[in-house]
């Protein structure tokens, strides 16, 4: 126990650091990305045709119907047992998590974007267009500002989870801060040390998250779109 | 006949978010007393009517049920004390998922560990004398709020309570749902039910209270039948807030 | 075409006992979280000022860390410690389906704290009012008259937990529970045949996912008080 201190910061803090990095490295892409794809499908569930509703609809429930470690074992070990001809889709780990994550983030971003926009009052969209913008500017302008506003508290919740899920990329050799804590235990054989730091990083991450999701929210804030007090 | 003090309190003094809401008030309510509190709002009429049921806790004074003095300390004496003194909210604070018939049969079963049928029997007997027969089985949402508010007496009947407190009971309702809940309450005086009702309804309750005790900022300033107070020639501080109000509502007072 | 369903027919009994124990480590940590759940969120928005913070604590720990770091540190860690005190030794500690449901069990538990503190704090607070004003202990007044509300109003967050606990139960696999992913990892290791077996595995949870939402949807109706505009 006397050399606790040592183990802690020569071997377990440094090694995180760089597993931080690497984690950081796929956490900002996917949170960005699947803030879009969310976006977008949401924006097609409620206001685009039959078939790409229907499409986006079907996107949404698989991604959200299964677990994400399945999607990833599926992009990285599955998919390129598969061909096409001499067409074969092979991805880097790294390429596989990001495509991973966005993908099923979006999917759950999707949801909160949609509810959001069906609170909008469709008068919103009818007097956007009586001034002349066809739906699609009146969409952009007019209800997705405001339904964004309403579906941020959501999708924050989701960027959280994104945080914490994004330890999964460890299973497909990835050498996130939680491959590099199980390197670490493994060889250190002090298991309840390792992860116990290991927590701390991914709680301090969330922690920072969380701050700067809510300096954003304020940020957005205007009068009628207040944050509702928990 | 000999009166007899069903509650009474003494000097009670409470404390709120580091105000001194009540400073001091002594009132007793004798068998079949009907008191009426008026005062302008933030005066402490619904905290005092709280202390008195101990659904606060007063700092300082003493509370006494049938002339034996309560222990706020005692937790079996303080639930004692509040199934003998019946409460009747501003916002009726039904339980919303429980029926009419299982809001009033709810603490007969729980409190006082009476059988189902025994307790829905007393239920729908307390509720027939509200005239709510055939609204038994509805649940809070689907009411109005004067029959809310009359599950709501039912509720506090139905525990046999020596002493009713009520809080502003019209004060929630539309105007046209007021009568309804104040023909119940006149039925209550008729067969002699102790109470002591802060309202605003002030001819009704002229025509109803032995007396007005008027309280302003934590203490009771003014007590005496209405007649007196509100004579013609009275120059009190009641007929002037009793004039105020009249001015507000176009009642006369 | 038959060819390609093969490997997921061979496999089709043994990927099936996989299932009932992902069915059997989603029941059992729904309702450790479901009993941790009830009397926490009570005594986060009653209790003792430091029961609170404790509870906070708790809270705060369980959705901070992922779940994945969660199997780590307790199976490999904090259990095997336990497991060395000998008058707990009645407890597997070393059995990795009981620390799959304990983990997913306080994950889900505090999950459901804040769930249930949340549909306490919604409702009118002059019910719990009222129910002192007639005579009710705290206890009771709580018992009766706050938590079959909140309780009531929980039912779809509760069923999205659900699909949440569902989904973290196919990470059980990294300390050896032999749950679905689990066997087929395996299966797809020894046939060279992921790809079919991914998507049924995929398919098996989507199914499972339905059911739960149907049925607790189902629940919910049947249990929806009249008249009350709240969903
Ligand atoms: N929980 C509380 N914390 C702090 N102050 C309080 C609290 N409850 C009431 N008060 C204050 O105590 C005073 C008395 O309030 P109370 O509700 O008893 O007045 P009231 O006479 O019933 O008024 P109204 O006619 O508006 O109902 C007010 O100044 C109020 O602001
Ligand atoms: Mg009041």
């Amino acid at each position: 126990m006397s050399d606790f201190i040592p183990f802690i910061t020569a071997q377990v803090i440094p090694g995180l650091n760089s597993g931080l990095i690497v984690s950081i490295k796929l956490i900002v892409p996917s949170a960005f990305l699947g803030l879009i794809i969310g976006v977008l499908s949401g924006t097609f569930r409620v206001y685009a045709p039959f078939p790409i509703r229907k499409i986006s609809d079907a996107y949404v429930a698989i991604f959200r119907g299964t677990p994400l470690v399945v999607q990833i074992y599926f992009w990285y070990f599955a998919l390129p047992y598969t061909s096409i001809g001499e067409f074969r889709i092979v991805m880097s780990a790294e390429t596989c998590a990001i495509v991973g994550f966005s993908l099923c983030s979006g999917a759950y971003h999707s949801e909160y974007i949609r509810g959001g926009l069906l609170s909008i009052k469709s008068g919103q969209l009818l007097a956007g267009q009586a001034l002349g913008m066809n739906p699609i500017t009146a969409i952009r302008n007019i209800v997705l500002p405001q339904a964004f506003r309403n579906a941020f508290s959501g999708c924050s919740n989701e960027i959280i989870y994104l945080i914490k899920y994004s330890s999964i990329a460890s299973i497909i050799t990835i050498n996130d801060i939680t491959g590099m804590g199980r390197g670490i235990a493994k060889e250190s054989w002090r298991n309840v040390e390792t992860y116990l730091v290991v927590g701390i990083y991914y709680l301090a991450l969330v922690t920072l998250a969380n701050v700067i999701l809510y300096r954003i929210e304020k940020k957005m804030e205007i009068p009628g779109f207040e944050k509702e007090q928990a | 006949m000999e009166t007899q003090t069903v509650l009474e309190a003494r000097n009670i003094i409470k404390n709120l978010g580091g105000n001194t809401v009540l400073r001091g008030v002594s009132i007793a309510l004798n068998k079949g007393d009907i008191k009426v509190l008026i005062g302008p709002s933030g005066s402490g009429k619904s905290t005092l009517l709280q202390c008195l049921n101990l659904l606060h806790i007063p700092e300082g004074g003493s509370l006494l049920l049938d002339n034996k003095p309560v222990n706020f300390k005692n937790k079996s004496e303080l639930y004692q004390l509040r199934q003998k003194v019946g409460m009747i909210f501003q916002e009726f604070n039904l339980f919303d998922h429980l029926s009419a018939k299982e809001n009033v049969s709810i603490s007969l079963r729980k409190v006082k560990k009476q059988g189902r049928k025994e307790a829905a029997k007393r239920a729908e007997i307390e509720l027939q004398r509200v005239g709510l027969d055939d609204k038994m089985n509805l649940y809070p949402a689907q009411l109005s709020g004067g029959q809310k508010q009359r599950v709501s007496i039912a509720r506090a009947l139905a525990m046999d309570p020596e002493v009713l407190l009520l809080d502003e009971p019209t004060s929630a309702l539309d105007p046209e749902l007021i009568s309804e809940v104040l023909v119940v309450i006149r039925d209550l005086a008729k067969n002699g039910m102790t109470m002591l009702m802060a309202t605003h309804q002030i001819s009704f309750s002229a025509a109803l209270a032995h007396e007005f005790v008027f309280m302003e900022d934590g203490i009771i300033t003014e007590h005496g039948s209405p007649k007196e107070l509100l004579a013609e020639n009275a120059t009190s501080r009641t007929k002037d807030f009793c004039a105020k109000i009249a001015e507000l509502t176009g009642e006369q007072a | 075409m038959v060819d390609f369903f093969n490997p997921i027919i061979e496999a089709l009994p043994y990927m099936v006992s996989g299932l009932w124990i992902t069915v059997a480590l989603v029941i059992g940590s729904m309702g450790l979280g479901l009993i941790v759940g009830v009397p926490f969120s009570a005594l986060k928005v009653y209790g003792h000022p430091l029961i609170r913070k404790f509870i906070g604590l708790y809270v705060w720990f369980f959705r901070g860390v992922p779940v994945l770091v969660l199997f780590y540190l307790f199976y490999f860690g904090l259990l095997s410690w336990l497991a060395q005190i000998s008058f707990l030794s009645f407890l597997p500690f070393n059995n990795a389906f009981f620390a799959a449901a304990l983990v997913l069990g306080l994950t889900t538990g505090a999950y459901q704290t804040q769930i249930f503190k949340g549909a306490i704090l919604a409702l009118s607070p002059g019910q719990l009012k009222a129910a002192r004003a007639l005579g009710m202990s705290d206890f009771q007044a709580i018992k009766t008259i706050i938590l079959p509300q909140a309780l009531r109003f929980s039912l779809p967050a509760w069923s999205n937990e659900y699909s949440i606990i569902l989904k973290d139960s196919a990470l059980a696999y990294v300390i050896g529970v032999a749950e679905l992913m689990s066997r087929t990892r395996s299966v797809a290791a020894i046939t060279h045949k992921p790809l079919q077996l991914t998507l049924f595995a995929g398919l098996i949870f989507f199914v499972l996912t339905f059911i739960g939402v149907k049925g607790l949807k189902a629940l919910e109706k049947k249990v929806k008080i009249k008249g009350y505009a709240q969903s």
